[in-house]
């Protein structure tokens, strides 16, 4: 009896879903994530072509074929005293990896704590509302020179700039997200029998979930800002120390190489994240328009 | 009757700074009684402070002068004795249908078995037992409204605060759950206060209709409807009685507490008892 109506509901929903009719190109390009690569593949030959014809002077912008080249040696390139980048950029991105992921990790914990008691308790608000914002508006990258003063060039100088900046953007996320509890979701856990001092763990944390994860994608990405700054000025190896280094021998393709590499992982950490918040957020597809 | 009311409320008495910081008194004066296993309506024009009352009675709101009474003992806070059904459902949205079910159970350290006994054939009181894994957003309003049933009557609630919960549902809808109300308060044994907007409804579930006047909110009239259910609102007592409760609406739509004893007490408390 329920079965035939679930199906019938289910039905309905993927008949929404389809385009009434599919004109040829959603024919061709049926997948999405080939979709997605048209415009980088058009980008790249139009960078190419333009690198071929000498419309761009080779000296001044490397072209693509330069750029996978000299990837390629910094990649696998024998480790030689005679050419710093040559086989070092596994060893560069793991570096930055993991400033980025304990950085990362640390502002998560705290910034999540410290959001959820910012968004309930109002005497936490009133206390640190100000404070926090004061600090929030000043660029992190501000704290640079005071972090290597404090901590020298030493990993602690990248790892703590990391958990600093992105620190508040997950904290403040997860604030707004607590104070816009609804209402009456913590009057019915209340008549359900759950004790005040409850409220927090099982309804505010819960109903603030989408707001933690939108939180966390936006430190995600500020911890990618502020490891190449630290790479850059803090810090010695890593992506952002090659790009530096990169720059001041005058090698724009590696630069370029460097700058793809951060993007790509910045990209696989977002996707990993986004993966994450689906899993948890599983009740919430859906809900969004409705 | 000499037994202790189940709610009682004695010169009750509310009044709240909104959002502007200007005092209102939502209602003034409010006494009332509801017995075991009464079904009383609640209606009045809006802002009559009836949202409020119930509010109150479920412990979310406080009291500024009077007494609210359950089986003689005052109110202090909210308690799984006093179910609240909402219109807006309230059901978790994180939760599965019957996670939300379960939700009361566990918060009480019902143990695991006597738990799944008991949800089940919740589920099956409403008629949701094929819909258990689905979440809020997957379910229809009439489905969530009676998963918000389910969620408190499966706490053996003694009492059941609804407020207009079922005002944003359609006709076909209203009426099924209207009836499966109506059969479970008597198979329950539960005394409801029900807030409606619809005179009909009222008549339909009420043992007794009260009206109130609009803001500051009294009592203007509290009329037992005696005749059987399930009612027929097509009957002939059926649309005497709806006639007579929009007559009374009427003239509180028109009164406060402020105008109602000066003037029309004595007319009113005749007209009711035709």
């Amino acid at each position: 009896m329920a079965q035939p109506t679930s199906q019938a509901v289910a039905q309905e929903q993927s008949a929404v879903d389809e385009p009434l009719s599919r004109p040829w190109p959603n024919r061709l390009f049926a997948s999405r994530v080939l979709r997605g690569l048209i415009v980088p593949a058009v980008i790249v030959a139009v960078w190419q072509l333009s690198s071929v014809t000498g419309w761009a002077p080779s000296a001044s912008i490397p072209s693509p074929a330069a750029v996978i080249e000299s990837w390629y040696d910094w990649i696998a390139g024998p480790v030689t005293p005679l050419a710093w980048y040559s086989g070092t950029w596994a060893t560069y991105a793991l570096l930055s990896l993991r400033r980025v992921a304990i950085g990362f990790a640390i502002a998560s914990a705290a910034g999540a704590t410290f959001g959820l008691m910012l968004g309930w308790y109002a005497l936490v608000n009133d206390l640190f509302e100000n404070f926090v914002n004061f600090l929030r508006a000043i660029p992190t990258t501000a704290w640079v020179p005071f972090v290597v003063f404090f901590f020298g060039i030493h990993e602690k100088a990248a790892i703590s700039l990391i958990a600093f900046g992105a620190f508040f953007p997950i904290a403040t996320n997860i604030a707004a997200g607590a104070r816009q509890t609804p209402r009456t979701l913590i009057r019915a856990a209340r008549m359900l029998g759950t004790p005040s001092r409850k409220v927090l763990w099982r309804v505010v944390l819960p109903s603030t979930l989408p707001a933690v994860f939108a939180g966390l994608r936006i430190g995600l990405g500020l911890s990618w800002v502020l490891v190449i700054v630290a790479e850059m000025l803090a810090v010695q190896g890593g992506l952002g120390y090659a790009l530096w280094s990169a720059y001041q021998v005058n090698r724009l393709d590696l630069i370029v190489a460097a700058i793809i590499s951060v993007g790509l992982f910045g990209l696989m950490s977002d996707w990993l994240l986004v993966r994450l918040s689906g899993l948890s957020l599983r009740w919430q597809r859906g809900l969004i328009g409705q | 009757m000499s037994t202790v009311p189940r709610i009682e409320c004695i010169r009750l008495n509310k009044v709240y700074l909104d959002t502007r910081g200007e005092r209102v008194v939502a209602f003034k004066d409010v006494s009332f009684q509801i017995q075991p296993g009464e079904f009383v309506t609640v209606i009045g024009p809006s802002g009559c402070g009836k949202t409020s009352l119930l509010y109150m009675l479920a412990g979310f709101e406080s009291k500024t002068s009077g007494q609210m009474l359950v089986d003689g003992r005052p109110i202090e806070g909210p308690g799984a004795d006093r179910a609240v059904v909402f219109q807006e459902y309230a059901l978790f949205p994180w939760l599965n249908l019957r996670r939300n079910v379960e939700y009361g159970p566990r918060e009480r350290g019902v143990s695991r078995d006597k738990m799944r006994e008991a949800v089940d054939a919740m589920l099956v009181t409403v008629g949701l037992e094929s819909a258990a894994t689905r979440y809020p957003h997957e379910l229809s309003a009439g489905m969530r409204q009676r998963a918000a049933l389910a969620r408190v009557l499966v706490n053996e609630p003694k009492i059941l605060l609804m407020d207009e919960p079922f005002a944003a549902l359609d006709a076909q809808t209203r009426l099924s759950l209207q009836r499966e109300l109506s059969r479970l308060s008597k198979e329950m044994n539960l005394t409801i206060m029900f807030i409606t907007h619809s005179v009909e409804e009222a008549v339909l579930l009420g043992d007794r209709v009260v009206v109130m006047t609009a803001r500051p909110g009294q009592i203007l009239a509290d009329v037992p409807i005696q005749f059987a259910r399930p009612r027929d609102p097509t009957a002939h007592e059926f649309s005497d009685c709806r006639r007579e409760i929009e007559a009374l609406l009427k003239r509180a739509s028109t009164l406060t507490a402020d105008t109602l004893h000066h003037n029309f007490a004595a007319q009113v408390t005749g007209a009711s008892r035709e």
